[in-house]
């Protein structure tokens, strides 16, 4: 650029054909603005993509590796867990509940209108068919994360014999549904298969 | 500095930040209008592109400390971790594996510009003596990077560069231990050196703040090694030396993907690859390539002490070249005798990298003996002397002269001729 305006101013601002207009690129000629406008233009956005292209590697790398990703399984032995008690196991850093249901509490949660429920589900969506007595859930209340208590007996289980969160007072049933607020869903069932009677694998 | 200067700023919220802490100003003169000289050459593009490197080195170096181990029974698995499990950990890691390389490359060539064009010489002596404190700094965090991985290589040129310091009578073995925390290269050593090395880019960015401020006192030389007398011998630092920076950015850039993306192993040792194993030495002990010139130095002469005071000297050497060259003359392209020296004295030095690559055993011996002799033959002897001696050749009037062919005048672009420029 230096050097061409240079070499023109000596020669005397001559009229340039191929371009149309008189090559005085010393003044800033409007039609020398549009090429260098589109050069900016195709600049900007070329750094634009780079910088983008080169942000994105990084900001990803903190999201979870490919072995946080990878399912962990979790297995759970069911013959020391009595009928009508719960355990809970850790299965990707969340507490699971494992309760054992009395007869009693399967027909309770069979029973239940639909229309009665905050957060509408059948029983038999919950659990494995066949298997009815046991009730998996991810044991984090729906309202603020605590952990719900009722896998003792002795715990406190609320009005519907299930699950009561101390926290701000939200009660599930025996199919972990959620039946007094302030929790607004259902504690989830994780995915899980049984690997026989006794042995289940979570995840 | 004291007392609120009115802000020229049109933008009102710039202004308000610019009235009460005046960093846009202070950008427009340092890297808006800054007067630069017109004839840089593409050599003047390096010290930007190591300031880009090291932003570089700073940014993949903070993500890969969110994943690195500095323990010795998971360093090396928490590397195969981030090159294998975290997304994209194996571009992070081989971008900062590969920008030491750069970082050298780029370096030692802005180093060699110093040399050849005397930018060394009054009034820049403090500038270059901050910059050889840059390369020991570099010099210092590339060495305790490499420790990281915990290689075989990782482990045993811990071993051998700590080992260095016993060669100081009395006191040698207590620094010894003292770099160590413990009797050997181990835990404590370990840890020590993530957090230096952690600690270390962050002194750098600190000497090279000084480094340009005392650069922009004395401004910059340039290829003919003339003052700058007029403001006809200057340029805005923006828009001309920016774009011409960002296409040197680019070609950098090209280079630096050339080897992360298709020969990311090519400048390492294939011994890092196995985990250190404090009972067993590998084969040949090397340390990276930027490190092969000193190493050969330290191993071209039989006596330990010796050997470790030559490797110190080849680099203090440095601090003293402003008063070791007696040339009045700055540029090499008006120092006929010197401009072919120096490149003698680069040869001397690629030799020495090379005999540093080998075992020191036959003729490797040799050379690096000659070499290293050279090496400091060049800065004792021939640049006192040649200053002296050289008939240098007559010194342009100045830049623009140079420059315009001696026409002096006529209109000049629009924006050439240093006006401070109107900013939104």
């Amino acid at each position: 650029m230096a050097d061409s305006s240079a070499a023109t101013a000596a020669h005397g601002h001559p009229a340039d054909p191929a371009h149309g207009h008189p090559a005085d690129p010393a003044h800033g000629h409007p039609a020398d603005a549009t090429k260098r406008d589109f050069l900016t233009l195709v600049a900007a956005a070329g750094a634009a993509i780079g910088t983008a292209a080169i942000a994105w590697p990084l900001i990803d790398a903190l999201n979870p590796s490919k072995d946080v990703l990878a399912l962990s399984s979790v297995d759970v032995d069911l013959t020391p867990i009595a009928v009508g008690s719960g355990i809970v196991v850790s299965w990707q850093g969340k507490p699971i509940f494992v309760r054992h249901r009395t007869d009693a509490e399967i027909k309770e949660a069979e029973d239940v209108k639909q229309s009665d429920l905050i957060d509408p589900a059948t029983d038999a969506s919950r659990v494995k068919s066949g298997h009815d007595q046991w009730i998996i859930l991810i044991g984090i209340c729906t309202h603020l994360g605590c952990i719900p208590l009722g896998n003792k007996p002795s715990d406190p289980r609320g009005e519907w014999g299930g699950w009561f969160c101390p926290c701000h007072g939200s009660q599930y049933d025996t199919s972990g549904r959620v039946r007094h607020g302030p929790a607004p869903a259902n504690l989830p069932v994780p995915p899980y298969a049984f690997e026989s009677d006794t042995k289940i694998k979570v995840g | 500095m004291a007392g609120m200067q009115k802000s020229e700023f049109e933008n009102p919220v710039i202004n308000w930040i610019d009235t009460r802490l005046p960093i846009f100003t202070m950008m427009q003169k340092e890297y808006g209008v800054f007067p630069t000289p017109r004839n840089f050459n593409y050599f003047w593009n390096f010290g930007a592109l190591a300031m880009v490197n090291l932003m570089i080195m700073i940014v993949t170096g903070i993500v890969l400390a969110m994943f690195y181990q500095p323990n010795t029974s998971l360093a090396f698995d928490s590397v195969q971790h981030i090159m294998r499990d975290v997304n994209y950990g194996w571009l992070i890691r081989y971008v900062h594996q590969n920008g030491a390389s750069m970082f050298f490359i780029v370096t030692y060539i802005h180093i060699f510009r110093g040399l050849y064009y005397g930018s060394y010489k009054a009034p820049r002596e403090l500038l270059w003596i901050l910059g050889v404190v840059i390369m020991l700094l570099m010099m210092a965090t590339a060495f305790m990077g490499y420790v990281l991985p915990w290689g075989q290589m990782s482990y045993w040129g811990a071993t051998v560069i700590t080992n260095l310091f016993s060669a100081f009578p009395w006191i040698g073995p207590k620094i010894v231990t003292l770099l160590w925390g413990g009797f050997s290269v181990d835990q404590p050593t370990l840890n020590r050196f993530f957090s230096l090395h952690y600690l270390l880019p962050f002194v750098l960015v600190g000497v090279i703040f000084l480094h340009i401020a005392a650069l922009h006192i004395t401004g910059s030389n340039n290829p003919l090694g003339i003052d700058v007398k007029t403001p006809q011998d200057t340029l805005p630092f923006h828009p001309y030396y920016t774009i011409k920076d960002s296409v040197g950015i680019c070609v950098f850039l090209i280079v630096f993907s050339g080897f992360v993306f298709f020969a990311p192993n090519f400048l390492g040792d294939p011994n890092n690859f196995i985990p250190a194993n404090p009972l067993q030495t590998p084969a040949d002990i090397v340390p990276e390539w930027y490190f092969l010139p000193y190493y050969a130095i330290l191993r071209s002469v039989p006596n330990k002490l010796l050997g470790v005071c030559l490797m110190f000297a080849s680099i203090l050497v440095l601090f003293v070249l402003p008063w070791l060259d007696t040339s009045k003359v700055r540029s090499a392209r008006f120092r006929p005798i010197f401009r072919q020296i120096i490149w003698v004295w680069l040869l001397s030095v690629v030799v020495l990298g090379l005999c540093g690559a080998h075992k020191p055993e036959g003729v490797w011996v040799i050379l690096s003996r000659i070499a290293t002799l050279y090496y400091f033959f060049h800065f004792l002897v021939i640049l006192p002397v040649l200053g002296k001696l050289e008939r240098t050749l007559p010194l342009p009037e100045s830049i623009s002269q140079s420059v315009t062919g001696g026409r002096g005048g006529g209109p000049f672009p629009s924006g050439a001729t240093a006006k401070p420029m109107e900013k939104a």
